[in-house]
This record gives C-alpha cells, structure tokens and sequence, in this order.
C-alpha cells in the first residue's frame, strides 16, 4: 500500500472524524435535542427484540470495553498475557462475545427486514449504517480468527499508534504492517465515529446516570415571578429537603 | 404542612352515557397525529371489561405502579438496579398488539374500482404499513358488552366475586355495564415520574399536571410500564413518550380540558385540591385498608385560615386559594365524600376521582307484572346487579365501606328529592334516610344542585395562571423569536 493512501487513512481521518463526531455531536445536543432518541422499535415486536438486542449490545459492550483497556493499558495486557491460559482464555472469551453480538446484530437486521410495522421505522440511512456497523463487526471477527492472539498484538502495534495520534505525534511505522483485514477494520473504525452524531447511534450518550441519585419524584416551579420571588424562595428550598421523595427540578 | 395545589377531576360515572364524545374532542386536539394514531389519553371502557390496553388493570401482567404496604414503597417495573439489566430489553412493555393497529380506509378504491358485477368496497388498511389489514381490535372493541365472556368476562377485578356470583352476572338476563371514562390521573406518587430514567418527566409545581419533556425524553419507555393506568403511550414514529396534558394551553388561560368541556353527561368536574405534600410518601405507604382513607387525608381545607396561610406562604396565589374554596372537586371528594380514585392500591395517589355508578336491580317478576320496587330504602346497594365487591375493587381498594358509603348518600339524595318532589315517599322516611346515609337535607340539597343543575362556572373552576407575574415578562423577548410556545424547531423525527 503506497505510502499516502496510510496517512490519509491513518493519520488524516482519525483527526477528521474525531472533529466531525465532538463538533458535530455538541451541536446535535443543543439544537436539535428532541431528536436525540434511542428510537426504540420495542413497541412494535417484542420476542425477536430480546434476541437480538441483549446479544448484540452486551457483547459489542463487552468488546469495545475490551478495546479501551487494551488500549488505555497495554503493558498490563501484555504482562496478563504471558500466561498462555490466560490468552487463551481472554482469546476464547472475547471472541465468543464478538460472535454474540454479530449473531445479534443479524437478528436485529433480520427482524426490521421481516416486519413491514418495522420497515416504516427505518429509513435507507438506517439500513446504511446498519452494513456499516455489519461490516465492521464481522471483520472484527475475521481478524479476531484469521490473526490470532490480538490481544497480544493489539497491545504490542496498535496501541502505540493510537497514543501516538493521542500525543499528536502520529507515527504509523507500526500500524502499517497490519495486516489488511485489520487495517480495513481500523479505517471502518474511524468512518464509524465520523457519522456518529449523523446516526441513531447518538442514542449511546443516553445513559441513565441520573437516576442513579436521583429523587424518585421530579417536580418543576414556573420561574420565580417578580412579584412572589420573594415569597416563594424560601419555602421552597425548604419544602425540597423535608419531603425526601420529592425533589425540586 | 407543606402547602401545594393541584387540579383534580370528579367524574360522575351515575351521569356517564358512555358518548365517547371526550375521547374524540381530546383525538381532534392532541393526538391526530403520526406516530399517535392508536393512543387515547382519554378514553371510555365499558365495565365489566378488559378495557384500553387490553387487561391494563391486571398488574401480574403489566407490572405498573408501586408495592408496598409495610412501610416498604418501591416500583414494581423498575428499580436503580433494574434500570441497568433492563436497559436494553424492559421485560414488561406493552406493544401495539396490546392497544390495536391504528387503520383508515382505502376510500379512493370507491371510486378507482374498476366496473365489475359487485360494488366496491373501502378496505381496511394500516396507517403504519398502509397495508391491508384485518382488524382485530379497536380502542373501544369491548364497547357495550357488557355480558361478554370474551371481553367482560376477562376482567381482573371479577376475582373478588365468588364463582356463583361471577355466573349470576353474566346470566342472560342479568347481563350489566356501566362506563368507565379514563385520562391521566395526574398523581401526587406518579409511577410514570419516578421511573424515568433521563427525569424527563416531572409535575408541575404550581399545579399539578404531570407532563413529559419531550426535549429530553429519550424513549426508555419506563413510564410506559411504569404507570398502572396505562396512560403514558410511546409515539413510534417521534421516539417520544407522550401522555395527557390537562390541556394545560387551555387550562392557563381558564378553560377547562377539552374532554371536560366536550362532556355531553356534564359528568366531569374540575377543581382545585390544596393538599400537604409533606405527607405523600406517608400516603403512598399507608397500609392497605387505609389507603382511601390516608388518600383523602392529604386534601386539606381550604377554609381553614392556616392551611390558607400556609399555601399562601408556598407561594400559592390567592386567586388559587379562592378557587380551592369553590372547588367542586373538594365538595365531592373531601365534603361529602362520595368521590374515590380509581384502584387506590397501585398506590399513585391518583387525582381523578369516581362517583360509583347506582346499578340497576334486579327485578322480579310476580303474576305478570314486573315488580322492580326494592324491599328496603337501601336494599338497591345490595340488589344491584354488580356486587359492591366489584365496585370496591375499582374505587375501595378491595375495601367496600367507602364504596357503600358513597352510594347510600346518593341513594339518600334520590329519596329525598322524591320525598320533595313527587311527594310520594314521606318527608319523615326522607329525613331518616339521610341521617342513615350520614348527610342532611342541605347537604342533599347541594348535592342535588352540583349533580343535576350544574352550570358550566360551577362544574368547572379553573383559576387564572397569572401570566402577567409570569417570568416571561422579565426575559429578553428576542430569546423566544420564532418559535412561540413549544419548539423552537420543528419535532422531526430524528436520524
């Protein structure tokens, strides 16, 4: 692969598509906020929902968290790895999760595919990113089994590239002799986050962390007016505090 | 005491005809729209029956609503930890088929058929798919069938009767239903607020109304399962959750909702309560015999100058305070109270309340002639065709005495304007049947004007929002340009 087309894919997009996903997403956010939704489907098929959904994302969980620690920690990796059972195991591990969540993922597709209530609910773009993420899943898996022990070598060549991008000091001497399977699931990588904010797959950043501290109940006041501001100040506050359940939004 | 105001609603099921004239006035206003076709934030069921959506009620089924009891109160569909195993797949979300697919009909065949022996028909086709469909189900499938073993016979609250019992009630001869008019509740526990994961959901501090923010909902879906009533709907096409307003654009400039004001029975009622939400969580954990009773101990009186002070310290404005003082709600549920909520045990502390229906009695049949006089002045109670236990299961929480006690005062007030009236019932009768049924002829006599001669400014007593104190007059105009009240773009479905 001639030298340019590598930094292009290598150094140039990464540096584009993690600018479109920040820029993009923060504006997403703030303007159009209504239409940050996880579109759920639920509503209109219930059974194959759990068969496909629940494999798919705890196993696409499971392997990108996966790849964060490989790649927040790889001396570590490296050092957990040179047990061979402990590869093994991680290997056998991860891969299962990785088939999980494309076995998952062909549920999904298969269940918009055969519905016609569902097929009202996806759009051509959603179908597109919908091969995408196929595409990447499934060379994921071919890498994972074709390349074997990527634990190891993830650590060992990709690692130091994408920290090199980190330092703002690209150097793809390591990650251009990667195979070409790996190499396509890299590139896809990036595509991926560059059409994240354009994507259903903002529906990531609705986690529901609130909740976990939250009050149960959510009460809302009108803004305080001028004339009652002072008035109502005060009991208020107070009120929030003496009913526990209750909490002032 | 911590002072707030809420606006309820009584209706009166005796008056409900079963017109379904309040579902179409709140369908034209809200939810003539994609992705809300098949919702009803108000709809009428018939009684005995499985209702909107099919067997809401049964909670083995939905898993809406609280438990709790034993001083313990915690949701039944979801909790924080469930919140994480279910964040994927929620196990108890009702889909479409348990509402109905929305259809219209394919009425330009009429006219594009081509000439042929038989005359055209319009089909059924979805308005999801646009495909042809059977219709299976509708929003008033079970309307009037009353004796049904399909649909009335399905009904959950029917396990308090005994077998003997359940087979009087759907003897042909004896075959009954009264209706059942249901919006949100707009409750003081709202399940549905306290199940959303993003706090999209909130109720509204000055008055009560409970709405979901539809900027920050992210389609969990949680107050779906969340609310036993059933009264949260996904819209499948925004990938929002939307539920009854309270027509709250209506309500602020003083007029009642639409279904209120649409209501051809004048069955509905709105007012507003004063109530110490200190108390709430108490209320919602009374244990089970007490819960009516624990509900209607929230209600303070208006009249009471420090309940008035309170509120007014709370910031409830006094044009409020006053429209407490004539609240109809308070008179039906507080005064004489013959208002109760329905199914207090999903413990939502709900703020709709029912007058129980005075059901027909059997009559007999001697020589010929049918004789329907009942024996004693209050036997009608116990005649009726639909054991009070049903009806205790609705509105008592299993409890009969609140039910009894509420229709006797209407029984009451129906021998004493006979008494009054026709003159055929003695004055003396008349008057021991109100001291028995615990009220007095002036009571009846009020009772009698707000059900039966109720005006419009009686019915409904909506105070002003005050607008003009309202923050908006202090903001920036400019900030608004464009947008009016509501979104500043248009809710587009999103990517």
């Amino acid at each position: 692969m001639p030298f340019p087309l590598d930094l292009l894919l290598l150094v140039v997009l990464p540096y584009a598509a993690i600018v479109v996903c920040v820029v993009g997403t923060i504006e997403r956010y703030r303007r159009h906020s209504f239409s940050v939704t996880s579109l759920s489907s639920q509503f209109f098929e219930n059974r194959r929902h759990f068969w496909g959904i629940m494999p798919f994302h705890l196993g696409i969980l499971a392997v990108l968290a996966a790849h964060v620690a490989w790649f927040l920690f790889p001396s570590l990796v490296l050092r957990w790895n040179a047990r061979p059972v402990r590869l093994y195991a991680a290997e056998v591990a991860l891969l299962a999760c990785g088939i999980a969540a494309l076995l998952g993922f062909l549920v999904v597709g298969f269940r918009r595919g055969a519905d016609a209530r569902l097929q009202r609910v996806t759009s051509a773009w959603d179908w597109c990113v919908y091969a995408l993420l196929v595409a990447q899943i499934a060379l994921g898996v071919a890498v994972a089994l074709r390349h074997t022990w990527g634990s190891s070598w993830f650590a060992a060549a990709v690692a130091p590239y994408l920290w090199s991008l980190v330092r703002l000091n690209p150097d793809t001497t390591a990650a251009a002799t990667l195979p070409l399977l790996a190499k396509a699931h890299v590139v896809l990588a990036y595509l991926l986050v560059a059409i994240f904010p354009f994507s259903r797959l903002v529906h990531v950043l609705a986690v529901p962390n609130p909740y976990l501290w939250r009050r149960p109940q959510v009460v809302r006041w009108p803004p305080p007016s001028r004339v009652r501001a002072t008035a109502r100040q005060a009991p208020a506050d107070e009120t929030a505090r003496q009913a526990g359940h209750h909490v002032g939004a | 005491m911590d002072v707030r105001s809420q606006l309820a609603s009584v209706f009166h099921l005796d008056k409900c005809l079963g017109c379904h004239t309040c579902s179409v006035a709140c369908k034209n206003l809200w939810t003539d729209r994609t992705g809300a076709e098949y919702m009803w934030w108000n709809n009428v069921e018939t009684k005995p029956g499985t209702g909107f959506p099919t067997l809401w009620e049964d909670q083995q089924r939905y898993r809406g609503g609280w438990e709790g009891g034993n001083g313990r109160l915690r949701l039944k569909s979801t909790s924080r930890r469930r919140i994480l195993t279910n964040i994927f797949h929620h196990p108890h979300m009702p889909t479409l088929d348990e509402y109905y697919e929305p259809w219209t009909y394919d009425y330009a065949h009429l006219f594009t058929a081509k000439r042929g022996p038989d005359q055209p028909v319009a089909r059924p086709v979805s308005r999801i798919t646009g495909k042809p469909i059977d219709v299976e189900s509708g929003p008033n499938w079970d309307d009037d069938l009353g004796g049904s073993p399909v649909y009335a016979g399905q009904d959950p609250n029917l396990a308090a009767l005994t077998a003997r019992e359940r087979a009087e009630l759907f003897a042909i001869e004896r075959m009954v239903f009264f209706y059942l008019p249901r919006n949100c509740n707009h409750c003081l526990n709202p399940a549905c607020v306290a199940a959303c994961p993003s706090g999209a959901l909130y109720k509204r501090g000055e008055d009560g109304i409970v709405l979901i923010d539809q900027q920050r909902c992210r389609a969990w879906r949680a107050c779906v399962a969340a609310c036993p009533y059933k009264k949260a709907f996904y819209n499948w096409h925004s990938g929002k959750s939307e539920k009854c307003i309270y027509c709250f654009p209506r309500v602020e400039n003083g007029q009642a909702p639409a279904c209120f004001h649409a209501c051809v029975g004048r069955i509905r009622y709105t007012g507003v309560l004063l109530y110490d939400a200190a108390r709430i969580e108490a209320a919602a954990r009374a244990p089970d015999g007490g819960l009516a009773e624990a509900h209607r101990s929230l209600i303070l009186d208006p009249s009471d100058p420090a309940v008035a002070e309170a509120a007014s310290r709370n910031g409830v404005a006094d044009s409020t305070i006053d429209a407490a003082r004539r609240s109809p709600v308070y008179r039906f549920v507080k005064e004489w109270r013959m208002a109760l909520p329905l199914h207090a045990e999903f413990r939502t502390l709900p703020m709709v309340f029912y007058v129980p229906p005075m059901l027909p009695v059997l009559s007999t049949s001697h020589d010929g002639l049918v004789d329907q006089t009942p024996s004693g002045l209050f036997s009608a109670i116990d005649q009726a065709r639909v054991p009070v236990k049903y009806l205790a299961r609705l509105f008592g929480a299993g409890d009969d005495r609140p039910v009894r006690y509420a229709l006797a005062k209407q029984k009451a007030v129906r021998w004493y304007r006979r008494a009054r009236v026709v003159g055929d019932v003695d004055d003396a009768v008349a008057e021991c049947v109100l001291t028995e049924a615990d009220s007095s002829s002036e009571e009846a006599e009020a009772i009698y004007r707000l059900t039966a001669l109720c005006t419009f400014e009686e019915r409904f007593v909506v105070p002003p929002a005050h607008r003009e104190e309202a923050a908006e007059l202090a903001r920036d105009p400019l900030d608004q340009k464009g947008g009016g009240f509501g979104f500043m773009a248009p809710p587009r479905r999103g990517l």
